[in-house]
């Protein structure tokens, strides 16, 4: 690499020659992602025009399996007009000064990137006609360019892109924001389906992933963690695992989530990971746990039947008048829904493998948000930020647990304390599921009025869930925008929060996976009461197409009920029939609407087929990842509501051990059809990692109802 | 102890602890990282190797059962018929989301259609249930088992991939230095 870019408002581009005929393009722009009150973004991206006239691009984000590591690569090559066998992908380092947000995350990779990255490669593209027009002699205009080339039509000269790289790293640089980009209906590349870069290797078992780091002479760490979360080490007595051959050492560390000063984590290094996990059961440690040992699952489960039953302490959304409107309501609906605590699971454990060498840090890091992980494990190893370099390594599965850093914090420390060894800290399954950060469980008391005409004039909920201080702690909030609160004239949206010991976090599609099975099945028994299905109640609540306000983002009503329309079309949907269910939801930007069809198999429901319909703008990107992005999304929905996923806490402590405890969906309980149809609109396109779970969850809800009458309001869901 | 067996037609002989598990062995004495811990208790198929010509959870097979015999992982399944057609299939198919499974995915699903040259659909539900998908690509997993047996595609098949043909697969370069 050449060159360093610094950060500024202004946009710009630097190109050098590095090497022989190769053009280095480091691009820097500044550029308001989503909407014009989102935070600026400022984001580069890393081009290399090579001798052979392939072209070697920059994959800046952590690639999870969300396919970003092809995705934003083909929006530079679109724009520079590369043919797709021309291109090279390299995962990038870790630098956000150098290449912007680097987040696997929210769903944000898409909005965020489609217009910067298309720059980078239109910018690239003009420096390269330049330096045509410079060497023949003509006016750029002239010229055009089609597969890593310049052409002039007019003379049939043409050049390769390698064979102008000199020329064109000596051009100044366009304005980045004044570039000429495509228009839509040129595109070759965007729009096109593009396999998974990784994929030859991943077959072959190469080592891609943070587990299969190897540096030489590498030690290895299993960790040693308080049973009841948030405990810290009182005492330990290591005398029996260092007399174990191989064994190196015992590192006291903070995970980075209990008070500075103190260890909740003990890592036992050794030459052998094997080694050091046998050598837990020797490990003889007191815990300092009196304050922590007092939560569990049944006591939240006790104190939340008693909260929803009074008065909320405080509401995140009121509008008129909502008691009285009851008090005049022709019918009243009321109906308490609950969901636990989650554990993302992902196959691939947590680790990180870190060395330490003269007061650097180098960190390989399977992180979905590497620069949070910087600044934290910097501040525990007593660094400044700078002082790290981190790799980013292909991620055996993300779903929001590796947006928290604490292996990386943990695996710096052990480096530091072992200088100039490198090791490489790996939890195991047990340590995986009860050292989460769980998706929140949620508990409501909702209430609906509907007036004399069937219209919906109230709605209250109260949500317990768990916060200090009065505000909902990470992952447990409602947004004030939740659907219907906008539509409807009178609405209390309270909420009281309880405290708890256990970390928590996002998981796929956050507050999204639960609310949508909460709001969607409780408006499915409001339907039924207005004498409606779901999808007729949702037509008619929406109204006509307009942008109802909301928290991160405008909803649009006219674009759900474009999908909403979609998927009864696709369906055939006909009003209420037995065995099937509906559901729509709208998070991270995505329209979604579903349905599902169940029957009964051996006494047990069977999902047979589930219909999707997704409005994420005009453009679908990679049609062959956005269909293995959707039937995941689908699935993993199915998973939290019908093979009985719950995290259960004692004392304090996780029970799940394995995934004999905490069951995964596996192929047999997958539905054989997944019909998924992208109903394209004219709005820039939008993330997929996300949003076509959570409708899901409630279509199979009603789903169930449909065909049994049983109203299922908890999750996981009692299969019949 | 001193153990010897085959890996991939080439012999190995290794020191270590009688019960450390075969998978282990790979991963660390061998630096044969493609076989993949997932849950260490025989639980989620990640670890599929096969032992003799059958379908093994090594993270549940002592290193002491596997001496005198062939194992073959996934950096070895290509090199039959057989499994060159699976692996050749998942590409094709683009299979992996994350991939972490997909080694464990292929062995066992090799191992299937070495038993059951043409499996059903239930046959590859109930055959490849040990193992798990987090990222639940198991529509293709379904299609990719079909196609590498060369059987038609089912009805179904048609949801797991979009109508446009397929391209020939990018070439990755190597990850920064």
């Amino acid at each position: 690499m050449t060159g360093t870019v610094s950060v500024s408002r202004r946009s710009f581009l630097v190109a050098s020659v590095a090497g022989g005929a190769v053009l280095t393009l480091d691009a820097s722009v500044v550029l308001s992602a989503v909407s014009s009150t989102a935070p600026a973004d400022v984001l580069n991206a890393f081009v290399r025009i090579n001798a052979d006239n392939t072209v070697t691009i920059g994959a800046k984000n952590p690639e999870i399996g969300q396919g970003v590591k092809v995705m934003l690569p083909m929006l530079i090559a679109e724009e520079m007009d590369l043919a797709w066998e021309q291109v090279r992908i390299e995962q990038t380092d870790a630098d956000e000064k150098r290449y912007g947000p680097q987040v696997a995350g929210g769903s944000t990779a898409t909005p965020r990137n489609w217009l910067p990255m298309r720059q980078v490669g239109a910018a690239a593209r003009e420096m390269l006609v330049m330096a045509a027009a410079k060497t023949w002699g003509v006016d750029a205009a002239t010229l055009s360019t089609a597969n890593g080339a310049v052409l002039q039509a007019s003379s049939g000269k043409s050049a390769t892109y390698a064979s102008l790289a000199k020329v064109a790293a000596t051009q100044t640089p366009p304005d980045l924001a004044k570039v000429t980009l495509k228009e839509p209906a040129a595109f070759k590349i965007i729009g096109t389906s593009k396999p998974g870069v990784d994929v030859p290797k991943i077959v072959k078992g190469e080592p891609l992933f943070g587990i299969d780091t190897r540096v030489a002479g590498m030690a290895h760490g299993a960790v040693v963690k308080c049973p009841a979360h948030g405990g810290t080490v009182a005492s330990f007595d290591d005398a029996a695992v260092k007399a174990i051959p191989g064994v190196m050492g015992v590192v006291a560390v903070n995970s980075g989530f209990v008070p500075e000063g103190k260890n909740d984590t003990l890592v036992i290094v050794a030459d052998s990971w094997w080694k050091a996990s046998k050598a837990r059961e020797k490990l003889a440690v007191k815990w300092d746990d009196a304050a922590v040992t007092g939560f569990s699952t049944a006591k939240y489960e006790a104190d939340a039947a008693k909260i929803v039953a009074g008065t909320p302490q405080t509401s995140v959304f009121k509008a008129g008048d909502p008691d009285a409107a009851l008090a005049n309501a022709a019918k009243v609906i009321t109906a308490d829904y609950e969901y636990p605590f989650l554990a993302h699971a992902s196959l691939e454990p947590q680790n990180c493998t870190g060395l330490f060498k003269d007061g650097k840090l180098e960190l390989w890091a399977p992180s979905q948000s590497p620069a949070n992980g910087r600044n934290e494990t910097a501040k525990f190893c007593g660094l400044t930020p700078d002082d790290l370099t981190i790799h980013l390594t292909r991620i055996g599965g993300g779903f929001g647990r590796r947006l928290l850093n604490d292996y990386m914090v943990i695996a710096g420390q052990v480096a530091k304390a072992m200088p100039g060894k490198p090791v490489k800290v790996l939890f195991d399954r047990t340590d995986d599921f009860r050292n989460d950060f769980y998706r929140p469980a949620g508990w409501h008391r909702l209430t609906a009025g509907l007036g004399a005409d069937g219209g919906l004039v109230a709605f209250k909920d109260h949500f317990a869930t768990f916060g200090t201080d009065g505000k909902p702690i990470r992952a447990a909030q409602m947004a004030p925008g939740e659907y219907p609160a906008p539509v409807v004239p009178n609405v209390d949206l309270g909420v009281t929060y309880m405290a708890t010991n256990l970390a928590t976090g996002w998981l796929r599609a956050p507050s999204s996976n639960a609310m949508a099975f909460v709001f969607q099945s409780f408006l499915d028994e409001v339907a039924e009461a207005a004498g409606l299905d779901l999808p007729e109640l949702m037509r008619r609540t929406l109204g006509e197409a307009r942008e109802l306000p909301g928290e991160r983002a405008k909803f649009n009503t006219g674009r759900a009920r474009g999908v909403i329309d979609a998927v009864c079309k696709s369906a055939g949907w006909k009003g209420r029939e037995k065995g099937r269910g509906f559901g729509f939801y709208f998070s991270h930007l995505g329209y979604f609407a579903e349905v599902v069809d169940i029957s009964m198999a051996g006494g047990a429901v069977k999902v047979d087929k589930v219909w999707v319909a997704g409005d994420i703008g005009a453009h679908i990107i990679n049609p062959l990842n956005a269909l293995n992005q959707a039937h995941g999304c689908v699935i993993e929905g199915l998973g939290q509501a019908m093979i009985g996923q719950k995290i259960v806490q004692e004392a304090g402590a996780i029970t799940a051990e394995n995934f004999g405890d905490f069951a995964l969906m596996r192929i047999d309980a997958a539905p054989r059809e997944i019909a998924v149809e992208f109903v394209k609109t004219d709005f820039p396109p939008t993330g997929l990692g996300e949003p076509a779970l959570p409708p899901v969850i409630p279509a199979l809800a009603n789903a169930i109802y449909s065909l049994t009458g049983k109203r299922h309001r908890r999750l996981p869901l009692e299969m019949v | 102890m001193s153990v010897s067996f085959t890996v991939n037609g080439r012999k190995r002989t290794v020191e270590a602890e009688a019960d450390k598990p075969l998978l282990w062995v790979l991963r660390e004495d061998l630096d044969m990282p493609g076989t993949k811990f997932g849950c260490g208790a025989g639980l989620c198929g990640a670890c599929t190797v096969h032992l003799d010509g059958e379908a093994v959870r090594s993270c549940q097979t002592p290193i002491a059962d596997a001496a005198g015999k062939q194992v073959t992982t996934i950096e070895g399944i290509a090199t039959n018929d057989l499994g060159k057609r699976v692996v050749e299939a998942w590409t094709a198919l683009d299979v992996p989301q994350c991939g972490y499974c997909q080694a464990g995915q292929i062995m066992s699903a090799t191992a299937l259609l070495k038993q059951n040259p043409k499996p059903t659909p239930d046959d590859i539900d109930g055959w490849m249930s040990g193992n798990i998908c987090r990222c639940a690509t198991y529509l293709r997993i379904r299609a990719a088992i079909r196609k590498a047996a060369g059987l038609p595609a089912e009805m179904a098949d048609a949801s797991a991939l979009p109508s446009s043909a397929l391209p020939s697969p990018a070439t990755n370069a190597e990850q920064l230095a």
